[in-house]
């Protein structure tokens, strides 16, 4: 046991930068106020003009008008809202059928699933063994009754990067709309909406050193959606609720703060503890897409050893990771990407994401290789499967 | 630092008593596979006229209380007699571990069905049992008493998850009071199959959920 403390669980949620927490203080203690009319009183109508300002960044950043970016709680809710949305809007005129891969993250799968059982119909394209979605393949699967498609931009656990521009192309051909979840893209892989066909965009400040419960959703201009949480007029009267002003401050703060260096940097890291492990320990498998991969996502199953005991010893030696295990998991169920990608139970058994952010080194990342390599030695050691008889 | 165990599941994870494999043991058994989830392997050496239990050893692909439990289980079998070891409980287990997680029920149960299994054959092994018994209802339930419901971490009959078992030419059909889309169905599924199926005389198990 080591006092050690390094965290390699980003895709889960980052550390919070001081100056994003700076950028959001005055917001509690100064103009506190929420944001009122341009008729209202200078500390509304100061607190109005940050949210806007906050928008104007984030929107830009997507290549996006003020008009077409939309705050909510987080990714979560964006998701939500963007396919609950939209089928409520045009489920009863135009079609009651959805398509999604099998290994979005719950947000979406479980919307999905949730419209499913109100009667819509919903297709779960398989991906390659890398978890690309084949742009053909979702062609195929469009009908005459799709109205959205939701794909996410790359994947929470295996990292790999889908071909947007090539998915939504086939999506503007058929005349159907096109969601994506950006959540872990976002900033780190380039998105911008006038080059790429995209309709909804689920993004969240969580994941790039920003507060948690802000996000936000892009939504195309004259996209058909339905007004998703009934109360005031906030958010172009799409989105009832006070406006989380700090949020929306430091999500701005954040997506400024990050560099292009900073994103090379993850991805040397990245690069390194793959090539590394692949290389040094044996019967190891990289799960994901090698080259269509988020910098900062590395996954890889370490064989006839069981994910949630190494995460338990890298614990023990301060190290923060995360496992597709089923023993991990709050359902007992091993990860629905592994499977969906074509890999078994074994393959979710073994396996370890880990994830990199601002706070590493790389430095933590030979550490964490020289550790695991013994662990997962031990490991082996005790386990019936691998040997030679 | 914050574990989500005990202290002596802790030391037990870290250094897990005879651990190995006894080559030409009296008795042996592998429960669990790799399909499912966690496996262990139970080894046991056994003194001819004593029957008591001289050497055991353990392997284990599994997450940490199933390696602490499998640890366990050999300290609390090592010179006892079968008769004696047989009656170690799941709970037994867990206490002298200073408690288990009871969500984590399923996978420590494991290495204490393997020390049964590996007793159970050295008795076949050595002409100790009596002949099959055709499969009744009585025996399924038995065999489902020894699935956990990780909702509370109690078996399946105890906690009257259990609606209905059919049985009818060989084929068994377990109804389970769970909506089918529960987060615990699926593993509970599987788990049941496991338990069922290897009955000698059962060639297919099916589970039903309820809405």
């Amino acid at each position: 046991m080591t006092d050690r403390s390094v965290y390699l669980d980003n895709a889960a949620v980052t550390r919070v930068d001081e100056r994003v927490f700076e950028a959001m203080k005055p917001y509690f203690f100064d103009t506190y106020a929420v944001a009122t009319s341009e008729f209202g009183y200078s500390q509304g109508i100061e607190a109005r003009e940050a949210l806007d300002d906050a928008r104007e960044k984030l929107a830009a950043y997507l290549g996006a008008e003020n008009e077409e970016f939309i705050f909510t709680s987080g990714s979560t809710e964006s998701s939500n809202m963007a396919i609950k949305g939209v089928t409520l809007a045009l489920g009863q005129k135009k079609g009651k059928h959805i398509i999604v891969s099998k290994i979005e993250d719950f947000p979406v799968l479980h919307s999905a699933q949730a419209l499913e059982k109100q009667g819509f119909g919903v297709s779960y394209l398989d991906t390659d063994s890398d978890g690309l979605v084949d742009p053909d393949r979702l062609r195929d699967s469009i009908t005459g009754e799709t109205i959205l498609v939701s794909i996410q931009h790359a994947n929470q656990e295996i990292g790999t990067v889908q071909d947007i521009e090539g998915i939504g192309r086939v999506c503007r051909d058929k005349g159907v709309l096109f969601h994506t979840d950006a959540t872990h893209t976002f900033t780190r892989v380039p998105l911008n909406v006038k080059k790429i066909p995209v309709d909804l965009i689920t993004i969240a400040a969580h994941t790039i050193h920003g507060p948690r419960g802000i996000g936000g959703l892009y939504i195309r201009k004259g996209t058909r959606i339905a007004k998703w949480m009934d109360g005031g007029f906030q958010e172009f009267n799409l989105r009832a609720g006070l406006e989380n002003i700090p949020g929306a401050v430091g999500f701005a703060k954040a997506v400024e703060l990050v560099t292009t260096e900073e994103t090379e940097m993850l991805q040397a890291m990245r690069d390194r503890l793959i090539d590394r492990i692949l290389a040094e320990i044996p019967d190891t498998t990289l799960n994901g897409h090698r080259i269509m991969r988020l910098p900062q996502n590395a996954n890889i199953t370490f064989h006839f050893v069981e994910g949630e005991s190494i995460t338990l010893h890298l614990d023990m030696h301060g190290f923060a990771v995360n496992t597709g295990s089923a023993c991990f998991s709050r359902s007992l169920e091993g990860s629905h990407v592994i499977f969906g990608i074509g890999g078994d139970h074994e393959r979710a058994h073994g396996s370890i994401r880990f994830t990199f952010g601002r706070y590493n080194t790389m430095e933590e990342v030979d550490a964490v290789i020289q550790v695991l390599a013994q662990i997962v030695s031990e490991l082996r050691a005790i386990s019936p499967l691998g040997k030679d008889n | 630092m914050k574990f989500p165990y005990s202290e002596t599941v802790l030391e037990h994870f870290r250094r897990p008593r005879n651990v190995g494999k006894i080559e030409d043991a009296d008795g042996k058994a592998i429960e669990g596979s790799p399909a499912c989830g966690d496996m262990v392997s139970v080894y046991i050496n056994v003194e001819p006229e004593t029957k008591k239990i001289s050497d055991i050893k353990f392997e284990s692909y599994g997450c940490a209380s199933n390696i602490a439990t499998g640890s366990i289980i050999t300290e609390l079998a090592k010179g006892k007699t079968l008769d004696e070891a047989k009656k170690i409980t799941w709970k037994q287990a867990s206490d002298a571990l200073g408690g288990l997680p009871k969500i984590k029920a399923h996978c420590s149960v494991l290495a204490v069905e393997g020390l049964r299994s590996a007793i159970q054959n050295y008795e076949e092994r050595h002409g100790l049992v009596k002949e099959q018994k055709k499969t009744t209802v009585d025996i399924v339930r038995r065999r489902l008493k020894k699935v956990m419901n990780p909702i509370t971490g109690l078996d399946l009959v105890r906690t009257k998850m259990i609606k209905d078992i059919e049985l009818k030419n060989g084929t068994v059909k377990v109804v389970v009071d769970l909506p089918p889309e529960h987060q615990f169905a699926r593993s509970m599924k599987e788990e049941i199959i496991e338990k069922i199926e290897p009955l000698w005389d059962i060639t297919e198990v099916s589970v039903e959920f309820t809405e």
